[in-house]
């Protein structure tokens, strides 16, 4: 008892330990752009030559962090825009952002020389630390059941001081990660290797992000399995998620990359992947022939033939809480967290219109990039569609699904994102209420509306709002996770898909 | 018409909102407990953590207004019957046209001496979880005398906070005057599990105080001392109703009623915890503590105020409850020896965890009920079968389409169905290949 509670803290001191040396990371090593950096990183002639003379300052010269770095590069590079807008040379102004690149091609030292040894250190060990803190439970709690203990007295999961930090470092590492990269350059070297074995490649801030995700998948799976060990539902479902995340949204795009093929998620789809109907998506499928055609045939029979027939015969769940890479990781890193998301029906009225809402505002952005995508008419009904495309991206992409959608999870659960903003779960809705044959049945009247099926839903759904009326649950936004079948504590909810005609039935007893 | 009810809990609450479905009446829900509805059978899960006080409310704070559902936090400590008027604090009068009192219960104190010791009490109300909160802060070693339901919900509650638990029960072993003897056996597998430690035939005598009036130990009646620092009453509930003791309402244990929940003053009825009926029927109890009884009753009270007068029908009977890990529901009459029409089939999962048992009449094999652990069953399965008094054989091969666990649970079907061959060959059932689905 007293050992594994002591593997236990030293599980979560290695956990810190690796978390903190990554964090330094940041500020370490040293940064030096030599000209066959440059001559490297910017392979376009005309920038080429247009940046030589702007950068002459900084070639050679050694910075002992990157933020020094980088405003150098940031000032000489708008430097060199401002000087061609004020002379109205619009067609020489560069758009490409190299900060990131030129950045991490210059670091040089400690990092840059280990820069996998490093990996091992900060992010295997965190993840071995964080084995080493949760696998002790099996031997702590040896009874299997249901592990709710103390969720709302600990810090973490109850909103205390902890989870707003918890919060706002996911937010800021969202920030970073979408609009300034290069401050993570130090980050990104670290996987740099496994990038090249897989994809054949350098590793972007998009590698970086799909390796830790996959790892922190993993190593909160881990956390999944020992919780649940006794519901094979959530066996299975786990192990289902992890599977689709690591080989279809992680091995398999990275390899295509290396067989120089288009990089596709085969699971992901449109209007989850908001960009799958822009202008360069399609004309890079185009442009590989069959193959090509085939992907882009795929991509639209997933939405138009496969969401229908799959949430018919199983319900939304099918995607939501056994496919999607952000169900995904909301079951694994999010399930600490489900507690917390807001059941009242205040909450649920802002849920269904904003969730629609986006839906809404993807097809019509959709509609707008197809249109000028075949028109050649960049303005439909005088707005700018490309705009349009901007928008949606950075609203909905970047601070909706990432920063929002992860980063609140200390907050407001696990799913905020999937309630709140996913136009693909928006749409599975639809069909999952109106057309499944999916239903959370009750129990007769067996409910006695103690309420952890509420607490513990992550969509926020008041389960036993229906369970004490002896009512099926039947909701658009339900992703079919079966915590609440889990955690009930009498066996009223069952999660299951049987015939339609009698979805709506509600409990009478017998008459005698 | 305005209509009191004392008491907010499910069965005060339940026919409020049923009055309100079924009339316009004026409603007033008056309590001292709490100033809303929360389920008690969530207390143990704020202890442990699992949820807060917030969660246990059923209906949140704006939903009482919008149904024109008054509520009133105060006592009353008298009822005038003749004048219709309740005295609550401050000497505070409220007038009723129809009273309903629905003040459920307190834990059962069988005057031993040292029970009013700090440290000692019973869980019954939110006031009592705070002070079993207090009462149990940083405390190694405590002691629960009563081997029911809301004893075994105590030691979990003491148990997850690595509290050590002796657990005093009156009888040969756990829950014997409800659960057969395999079931109760099975029980007592998983408390020794969760390293609890229970006491069989073994009863209180008294509880030690230390120099500060803290409990310090207790001594069994067989003359053992156990050291502890809080001792969990838990040997059953009885109504609470002492405020009514003296005034012209017949009572005995509770306030007595008909089959139609009406007391000996017109106008004022009773429900819940703290009704006795003047004539039960056979096998039924006078004073029924569930909250699915309370439930019914109050829809059946409901009924007959607002539209037509209507008797009290349990219906077929459940219950179900949960010890520890193992969840148990139970559907018709099981006594916990079968009566002597009866034959019994028991089954056991030899990992001793899982165990199902089903009575059937031995003239001609109709159903009587099931007793479920670690099995969930449909409810409208077994009370359809029950109330058709299907036939043994039939229930046995179909026991599949009741079976309610989540999806990829072991079914354990073809092991019972196997074991009840060999037990009963007079009743054959044969054994059906089990088909693999997805989903």
């Amino acid at each position: 008892m007293k050992a594994l509670k002591t593997i236990r803290k030293l599980g979560l001191l290695i956990f810190l330990v690796g978390i903190g040396l990554f964090i330094s990371l940041l500020g370490l090593g040293s940064y030096k752009l030599s000209p066959q950096v440059f001559d490297q990183t910017i392979t376009n002639t005309q920038h080429h030559t247009l940046l030589k003379p702007a950068l002459k300052g900084m070639l050679n010269k050694e910075y002992t962090n990157s933020m020094a770095f980088i405003s150098d590069f940031n000032q000489a590079f708008n430097g060199l825009n401002e000087d061609l807008k004020s002379k109205q040379q619009w067609d020489k102004v560069i758009y490409t952002d190299y900060s990131y690149l030129i950045t991490k091609h210059s670091a040089i030292g400690f990092v840059k020389n280990h820069s996998t040894l490093l990996c091992y250190l900060c992010l295997m060990m965190s993840a071995f630390g964080g084995l080493l803190f949760m696998i002790p439970d099996l031997f702590l709690d040896p009874v299997p059941g249901i592990k709710n203990k103390n969720i709302f007295k600990t810090q973490i999961t109850s909103r205390g001081l902890i989870a707003f930090l918890f919060s706002a470092a996911l937010i800021l590492f969202y920030i970073f990660l979408y609009k300034a990269p290069a401050y993570l350059s130090n980050w990104i070297l670290l996987v740099d290797n496994f990038s090249i074995a897989i994809s054949g490649s350098e590793a972007s801030q998009w590698f970086l992000y799909g390796f830790l995700y996959g790892l922190v998948m993993l190593t909160m799976g881990v956390k999944m399995y020992i919780k649940y060990r006794n519901n094979n539902y959530q066996l299975l479902r786990t192990t289902s998620v992890l599977f689709f995340q690591v080989v279809f949204a992680f091995l398999i795009p990275n390899i295509l990359t290396k067989l120089q093929m288009p990089a596709v998620d085969f699971k992901n789809m449109w209007p989850l992947d908001y960009s799958f109907f822009f202008d360069y998506r399609i004309n890079t499928l185009i442009s590989e022939g069959v193959f090509g055609y085939w992907l882009l045939a795929w991509g639209i029979f997933l939405f138009v033939v496969g969401v229908p027939i799959m949430v018919y015969f199983f319900g939304k769940r099918w995607y939501c809480s056994w496919v999607c890479g952000c169900g995904g990781l909301a079951e694994t890193l999010g399930d600490p967290f489900r507690q917390l998301s807001d059941k009242s029906l205040k909450a649920w009225k802002y849920e269904r219109f904003i969730v629609n809402g986006v839906l809404v505002f993807a097809i019509i952005m959709t509609f707008a990039v197809l249109y000028s995508y075949f028109t050649g008419n960049s303005k439909l009904l005088g707005i700018d569609t490309y705009s349009i495309r901007e928008h949606y991206a950075f609203f909905i992409g970047f601070i909706f699904a990432g920063a929002i959608g992860t980063g609140f999870y200390p907050l407001m659960g696990s799913r905020v994102w999937c309630r709140f903003g996913c136009p693909l779960a928006a749409y599975l809705g639809i069909v999952q209420r109106f057309k499944s044959r999916f239903r959370i049945t009750t129990n007769g009247a067996q409910c006695i509306s103690c309420g952890n099926c509420s607490t513990y839903c992550e969509m926020g759904i008041d389960v036993r709002a229906y369970a004490q009326k002896g009512e099926n649950i039947i909701r658009a936004s339900c992703v079919g996770c079966g915590i609440c079948a889990a955690v009930c504590p009498r066996g009223v909810l069952k999660l299951e898909n049987l015939a339609e005609s009698n979805r709506f039935e509600t409990y009478a007893p017998p008459q005698q | 018409m305005k209509i009191v009810i004392i008491g907010n809990g499910i069965s005060g609450i339940t026919v409020a909102r049923h009055i309100r479905k079924l009339s316009e009446h004026e409603i007033l829900v008056i309590s001292s407990e709490s100033d809303h509805f929360f389920s008690r059978t969530a207390l143990m899960y704020i202890y442990m953590g699992h949820m807060k006080y917030e969660h246990t409310k059923p209906y949140e704070d704006w939903f009482w207004e919008k149904n024109r559902i008054n509520l009133k936090n105060t006592h009353i400590h008298q009822i005038d019957f003749l004048k219709k008027i309740l005295i609550a604090n401050n000497q505070e009068e409220i007038t009723y046209d129809k009273l309903i009192i629905a003040t459920g219960s307190k834990p059962n104190h069988f005057a031993w001496p040292g029970q009013n010791l700090k440290g000692a009490q019973g869980l019954y109300s939110i006031q009592d979880l705070e002070l079993m909160e207090e009462n149990t802060a940083n405390i190694k070693e405590a002691v629960i005398v009563g081997g029911g339901l809301i004893g075994i919900e105590m030691a979990e509650m003491l148990i997850s906070r690595n509290i050590k638990v002796n657990f005093l029960i009156r009888e040969k072993s756990y829950w014997q005057n409800v659960l057969p003897q395999e079931e109760s056996l099975l029980v007592e597998k998983h408390i020794a599990e969760h390293h609890i430690h229970l006491m069989p035939e073994t009863e209180l005598q008294e509880i030690i105080g230390d120099e500060n009036g803290r409990v310090k130990n207790i001594i069994t009646k067989n003359g053992k001392s156990i050291d502890c620092q809080f001792v969990g009453i838990a040997v059953g509930v009885a109504p609470n109703i002492d405020f009514l003791k003296s005034s012209a309402l017949e009572t005995d244990k509770g306030i007595l009623v008909n089959d139609y929940l009406e007391t000996n003053q017109p106008n004022v009825y009773a429900l819940g915890d703290c009704a006795q009926f003047i004539k039960p029927k056979e096998n039924q109890a006078a004073i029924e503590q569930l909250w699915y009884t309370g439930k019914l009753q109050a829809e059946t009270l409901a009924k007959t105020i607002c539209t037509t007068k209507t008797k009290y029908e349990r219906g077929i009977w459940f219950n179900s409850a949960k010890f520890l890990d193992i969840e148990y529901q139970t559907y018709g009459l099981m006594l916990n020896k079968p009566s002597s029409d009866e034959e019994s089939f028991y089954w056991e999962h030899p990992k001793g965890k899982i165990c199902m048992r089903v009575n059937f009449t031995k003239t001609d094999g109709s159903l009587r009920g099931f007793n479920f652990f670690g099995i969930r069953f449909r409810q409208v399965i077994a009370e359809k079968w029950i109330a058709e008094n299907t036939s043994i054989a039939f229930c046995m091969a179909n026991l599949n389409i009741g079976f309610f666990d989540p999806e990829f649970q072991k079914n354990h079907h073809a092991e019972i169905l196997s074991s009840f061959n060999e037990q009963f060959p007079q009743h054959f059932v044969a054994v059906k290949k089990k088909k693999f689905f997805l989903f």
